[in-house]
């Protein structure tokens, strides 16, 4: 149950190829891109915006809405369109994973909506859409207190991993798969989820190498950001 | 009761209900208590109480795992337990109880899946685990898991037809449970981490951790509220959560 | 930081208590952040970031380019392109307006209005007033939407890019600071000439010679 040469080729602790690239929804207030090796995850955000029906406005502030999904034609088994309960629970802990770094106090009575839509998935989906969400968000204005940044670790056999692919999700002994989603100053984990199967050190040796993972993330985050200044 | 009053008291190292933060409400699980179920159980911690049931019916295995069962749960938050629930489909919430419950059974193995087939490729045993929560008192989310695993160790199979189920028809035969992963939550708030919320406690929480453990090891973490955890932070809730394990099973171990 | 420094959110700008935070920043401890993406101005003590990106945020004594979204009792409802929509009571018009007179009379559904922000309450009730100088309904013509923070380049310093355009295309123009800019010209190619430069103006308002860009524009030698 040795796992000794990953697929690609890539080391223990390597992330997979990142594109960024900020600005894709022309008519959204923000958007971007974000793809790791095959996975390629669009948001766009919409808002400021006033929230109706009414009575789910709060009048102490803003709510944020994310909506996770994905297109049927983006996994090798078409996929039935519309929400299901994975990406609704999806769409939950994407929400909780950003809410933190908003200053929603500014903008009561108003929601933000984010979209996310996975136009091709291998695995680390969520952790995509995470980190084009929090372009986006910057993207559009929104004022946060800090950038948040996502990837999955795992083991995968007796390794710990990071970034894990489809092939490694799926691997014959067992897998266990940590979506992780970081605060790039203050490194708040503020997603966290597991299936699988893992002691404590290990647990703790998987998040570490996710914090080293959401960092190299953020970097790219912040660069391609910074970009969109400087070619107009 | 005023927010600020339980964050004030929390600050203090008190909670309102007199527990220290690493107390368990108490815990009462009663088996058998649907007669029409398969398999069924009440868990009470403190005052929330949930219902549990499990039906059994035949249908085909999914084409990739041709010799396995499978299991589905649903959790139907109705408003009998809270002002705050509404009727209609299940809600996010309802939906991530469920699906915490559901990761920590199938990614522990608890149920053996290729026990529940009947005919390779073509006919299997599904497990329809529903879960009613009858009052919300804070920490759904320990009393369905806790409430499942009885309810799956008293589930006994109804007879089978020419790959028919025949309901109402019960056999001596029992499910095996392999394992019974025990789901612990904690929450954090201002800087202090607490076990088994409260619905007070719940409202002002920061973020929220469920583990699901069994034998020291982690089969499922579902991290949830709006603020964020320290590598720390995590660390020492799983070192309680594997301790608290310990006393958990024996509880689900004496219930019949 | 630099002045004029490209910032993210989260980004430390300033350390220590010398430097205030302004708009577009937070104080964390001793270190000043920012919360947008933009870029960092420095004012006195004073370091802010102004934003690159985002929505028109709405500040007192903006003119405003908006459009009536809803008649009430006593007031319009004007879409300004800010998270909230902005109330324009029937006391803050030029003319005097009866009580119990039909409000839709005086501006309807869908009109264009240019009018003032008197009063923003935290992002929230924001109020306008038709009162003043060139603060008037307008009709015909087209609006385009450029980011809030560009209005500046496109009006350009004491007005000079803005009234360059404005004879170049012969077309009457307002920039509202809510970045909605009302167009009208004697012919349709006038209005997308106006268009294209001012959209020019928006992607390229970093780039040096900008002002020579847009001259040669309008005197048709290049694009």
């Amino acid at each position: 149950m040795s796992y000794t040469k990953r697929d690609d080729g890539r080391k223990f602790d390597e992330l997979r190829k990142i594109k960024a690239k900020v600005g894709v929804v022309k008519r959204a207030d923000g958007s971007a891109m974000f793809q790791m090796g095959d996975t390629i995850a669009i948001a766009s955000v919409y808002g400021p915006r006033e929230l109706h029906p009414r009575f789910l406005q709060n009048p102490e502030r803003g709510v944020l809405r994310c909506n996770y999904d994905m297109a049927s034609f983006s996994v090798t088994e078409r996929k039935k369109p519309g929400p299901s309960r994975r990406s609704t629970e999806i769409s939950l802990v994407t929400e909780k994973a950003l809410a933190s770094v908003i200053d929603l106090d500014l903008f009561p009575n108003t929601v933000i909506d984010v979209f996310i839509e996975i136009i091709q998935a291998n695995a680390g989906t969520r952790c995509a859409g995470i980190s084009a969400a929090a372009m986006a968000l910057a993207h559009a204005g929104i004022p946060m207190r800090d950038m948040v940044a996502a990837v999955s670790v795992g083991k995968v056999g007796d390794k710990i991993v990071l970034d894990l692919d489809k092939e490694e999700e799926d691997f014959e002994e067992g897998a266990t798969d940590i979506p992780v989603a970081m605060t790039a100053r203050k490194r708040e984990i503020t997603l966290l989820q597991l299936d699988g199967e893992v002691t404590k050190d290990e647990l703790m040796e998987a998040i570490k190498m996710a914090r080293k993972g959401c960092e190299e993330i953020h970097k790219i985050q912040v660069k391609t950001l910074k970009e969109i200044y400087k070619n107009g | 009761m005023d927010n600020d009053y339980i964050i004030s008291l929390v600050e203090q190292g008190k909670r309102i209900d007199g527990r220290k933060f690493d107390e368990i409400r108490e815990i009462v699980l009663e088996p058998n208590i649907s007669k029409n179920a398969e398999g069924s159980a009440r868990c009470k911690i403190g005052d929330t109480e949930v219902l549990v049931g499990v039906k059994m019916d035949i249908g085909e295995p999914y084409p990739d795992s041709p010799d396995e069962g499978s299991i589905v749960v649903t959790t139907e938050l109705s408003p009998i337990a809270s002002p705050e629930f509404e009727l209609g489909p299940p809600g996010v919430q309802a939906i991530e109880i469920a699906r915490i419950v559901d990761r920590g059974i199938r990614e522990s193995k608890a149920i053996d899946f290729k026990k529940l087939v009947i005919t390779s490729g073509e006919k299997c045993w599904i497990l329809f685990i529903d879960i009613y929560p009858i009052n919300d008192s804070g920490n759904l989310i320990d009393a369905s898991a806790l409430g499942t695993l009885v309810a799956l160790k008293n589930t006994r199979y109804v007879k089978e037809e020419n790959n028919k189920a025949v309901f109402g028809e019960f056999t001596n035969k029992k499910l095996e449970l392999e394992k019974t992963p025990i789901t612990i939550t904690f929450v954090k708030i201002g800087n202090n981490i607490l076990l088994d919320p409260n619905s007070k406690e719940e409202e002002v929480a920061e973020a929220r951790l469920s583990a699901a453990v069994y034998n020291g090891r982690i089969y499922a973490l579902q991290k949830g509220g709006d603020k964020g955890f320290s590598e720390k932070e995590i660390e020492s809730m799983i070192d309680v959560a594997v301790k608290k394990e310990k006393d958990l099973k024996k509880i689900v171990d004496k219930a019949k | 930081m630099n002045e004029r420094d490209i910032v993210v959110p989260g980004e430390k700008i300033a350390s220590g208590m010398d430097y205030l935070p302004g708009n577009g920043t937070f104080r964390e401890g001793e270190d000043i952040y920012s919360s947008q993406l933009g870029l960092v101005g420095v004012n006195g003590r004073f370091v802010k970031v102004i934003p690159l990106t985002g929505k028109y945020i709405p500040r007192e004594g903006d003119i405003v380019v908006g459009k009536v979204v809803d008649v009430g009792f006593g007031m319009w409802n004007v879409d300004i392109g800010s998270a909230y929509s902005a109330i324009l009571n029937m006391r803050e018009t030029s003319e005097f307006i009866d009580r119990g007179a039909d409000l839709s009379h005086y501006y309807d559904f869908n009109d264009v209005v240019i009018a003032q922000v008197t009063k923003v309450v935290r992002y929230k009730d924001v109020n306008l007033t038709m009162k003043g100088q060139g603060l008037r309904k307008v009709k015909g013509g087209k609006i385009i939407d450029v980011t809030p923070s560009k209005v500046p380049r496109i009006i350009g310093k004491q007005g000079s890019m803005i009234k360059m355009i404005k004879e170049g295309t012969g077309c009457n123009i307002v920039v509202g600071q809510n970045g909605k800019v009302w167009i009208k010209g004697e012919r349709i190619e006038d209005e997308v000439k106006a268009t294209e430069v001012i959209l020019k103006i928006e992607q390229e308002s970093h780039t040096q010679g900008l002002t020579d860009t847009i001259k040669n524009i309008l005197e048709g030698k290049g694009k």
